[in-house]
């Protein structure tokens, strides 16, 4: 923060106090001196401040990292003193992997896999759907525009899962209850808003020069559209396909209230099961399992973080 | 506009209009009608007029649950949803610009974690043996381990909702506050202003929108989600963290005392839909239609 430091009180610039006489050279010499000692204590109070910052900051964190430092280091060991300190490096908990914890779970792999077609399943959907419908918002001119603008923002905001006791009731009379599909179609429904948002937003940002120009060369809207515009969107196309398929693997209330039939389950349904027999028991095997389904929002989350940032700000999610 | 140029458009909007039609429209209608009927696991559409809201004027529960909802929300929004996120934005954006973003994404990460993931971890921190992170840290200061859940239930879920809620309005103060322009800093420090001066009388007053924009979207989201509440506590212990929004589910899908109450479940949620419908339309137009609404350029289709 060099700048910040930029002194307040400099003596005598520019302020036309050049100082004249030997007398007056000498309190100008006085007064630089205490200015200087401003800038000193200056200097201080912005590192105290800092120093100040830097302790906040680490103090609020450092139970964030604790918690998810627990995750990988309980899963991995024998014990932990006090239940923090690990000791013992075993692959005990692991053992999931390849044998069902209790008897009348569903396949672990197969959920994996459910899991893995629902979060593709919702950023395909997602992007599909956005992609056109945002083109039109940015780029076309036509009556009820605005009306249709306004509505994007209101779904936006709005709280889809004040729906979901309806939505339940609807899944059923569609056939869609207890099945991947119909889940898939209500978490898409419900990102959809933010991924029209976000899309017309990367669409407003290209030229309207480069389209015209385009347009004006003969091609087709069409055309344009793909061999001009589609590659200027792209980013947002990712970020909406990474968020989008983020939401879609972790999502757990529509998992756990749509889905009762064990074959359909995601790893949401297959952990809340672990929880539900294990809470307070095994601790390696709910840390080793809860590790095993972040791993890959993890490795999403450190590689392709700046797409994610793009988005997260809309966050779909309240943040309860 | 030619037919064809019509049709074209009304292509692009299909998809949109089918999913906002049967995800939106058609559970709000639902969502409605059911709250006129006694319906239950038989899923029968029984109407019985204006009966179910009787019920939600006589059920003896409900002072409680109202007065845990605004306890919840008034809470998790002023120490975590707007005053820790002011003060992470605050520290966030004094020091270097890299250790900022370092931070801001650590605080993001809840926000991605499966929600079941992040429930596992406040199990751990909260278990009420030695076990848990809490309490082992109690043990080595000599005391005995508590039973946070059971003891502080409503602490319990206005932490674990806030420290996901934070990090939306860190996000948005941030870059409002590093749009500030820097000569206002300048003139402050130029007039001896400390930094408690500047944040009073330059940063806050000029983030003042984002300031009331986060509250009120948060304010909504705070009103309706209760998925981790669900999760960490379930509503319990005996409703102790029961709010509204998580009232109506467990009322429909809930475990124990539940009978798939749908139409007194859709009743309540009606609240909420008409809650949110409204504050979103008011929300908008508050705070981004205008500058979002510009019109296109291009005729041609």
């Amino acid at each position: 923060m060099g700048e910040r430091r930029l002194g307040a009180r400099e003596p005598g610039r520019g302020a036309g106090l050049e100082p004249r006489s030997e007398f007056e050279l000498k309190l100008h010499d006085r007064a630089a001196g205490t200015c200087l000692g401003d800038v000193e204590r200056e200097r201080r109070r912005q590192k105290a401040v800092s120093v100040a910052a830097y302790a906040f900051l680490i103090s609020v964190s450092l139970p964030l990292v604790a918690g998810y430092g627990w995750l990988i280091l309980n899963s991995f060991s024998s014990e932990l003193a006090h239940g923090v300190w690990p000791s013992g490096f075993t692959l005990k908990h692991w053992r999931f992997l390849v044998e069902s914890p209790l008897p009348d779970y569903p396949d672990l792999w197969r959920t994996t896999w459910n899991t893995v077609w629902l979060a593709s399943g919702v950023a395909v959907t997602v992007v599909a759907v956005s992609i056109p419908t945002a083109y039109a918002l940015s780029r076309v001119k036509f009556r009820g525009r605005s009306a249709i603008l306004a509505l994007a923002l209101v779904l936006n905001a709005f709280p889809g899962i004040t729906l979901l006791i309806a939505t339940n009731y609807v899944l059923r009379a569609l056939g869609f209850l207890n099945s991947i599909p119909g889940v898939l179609l209500v978490k898409a429904a419900l990102m959809t808003p933010l991924g029209i948002w976000v899309m017309k937003g990367f669409y407003d940002a290209v030229s309207w020069d480069v389209e015209m120009s385009a347009l004006v060369d003969g091609a087709s809207r069409i055309q344009a559209w793909y061999k001009v515009m589609l590659p200027q969107v792209m980013p947002g196309v990712a970020a909406i396909a990474v968020f989008s398929f983020i939401y879609g693997w972790s999502e757990y209330i529509y998992v756990v209230t749509f889905i009762q039939d064990g074959a359909a389950w995601t790893l949401a349904g297959y952990i809340n099961a672990i929880v539900g027999d294990f809470r307070f028991l095994d601790y390696g095997l709910l840390s080793a399992a809860a590790l095993f389904y972040i791993a890959p929002v993890l490795l999403l989350f450190l590689f392709a973080q700046k797409y994610l940032m793009r988005v997260t700000t809309g966050g779909t999610k309240g943040g309860g | 506009m030619t037919r064809g140029q019509r049709l074209g458009l009304f292509v692009l909007f299909l998809p949109t209009l089918v999913i906002t039609v049967v995800f939106y429209g058609l559970p709000a209608v639902v969502t409605a009608a059911m709250s006129f009927t006694d319906m239950d696991f038989r899923l029968r559409w029984n109407f019985v007029g204006f009966a179910t809201f009787l019920r939600v004027a006589e059920d003896f529960l409900l002072p409680r649950i109202l007065q845990n909802t605004v306890v919840y929300a008034f809470f998790t929004l002023a120490f975590f949803n707007v005053g820790l996120a002011l003060l992470l934005a605050l520290a966030a954006t004094f020091v270097p610009g890299r250790v900022g973003r370092v931070v801001q994404a650590l605080w993001i990460l809840p926000r991605l974690t499966p929600p079941i993931v992040y429930g596992i971890i406040w199990m751990w921190i909260l278990d009420p043996t030695r076990a848990g992170l809490l309490n082992s840290l109690l043990a080595l200061a000599g005391v005995g381990p508590v039973d946070w859940v059971t003891r502080h239930p409503m602490a319990v879920i206005v932490v674990t909702n806030g420290i996901i809620g934070a990090s939306f309005g860190m996000v948005v103060f941030s870059s409002a506050i590093r749009s500030i322009p820097r000569d206002y800093t300048w003139a402050a420090l130029a007039d001896g202003a400390t930094w408690l001066q500047q944040v009073r009388f330059v940063t806050l007053p000029l983030i003042r929108w984002p300031l009331l924009c986060v509250t009120a979207y948060q304010t909504l989201s705070l009103l309706t989600s209760y998925e981790y509440i669900l999760i960490v506590t379930g509503g319990g212990p005996h409703f102790a963290t029961t709010v509204w929004s998580l009232y109506a589910y467990n009322l429909a899908f809930g475990g124990d005392f539940a009978n798939h109450a749908f139409g007194y479940g859709a009743a309540l949620s009606l609240v909420l839909v008409v809650l949110g419908v409204a504050a979103s339309v008011a929300y908008w137009r508050a705070f981004r239609f205008r500058e979002v609404a510009a019109e296109p350029k291009i005729e041609v289709m």
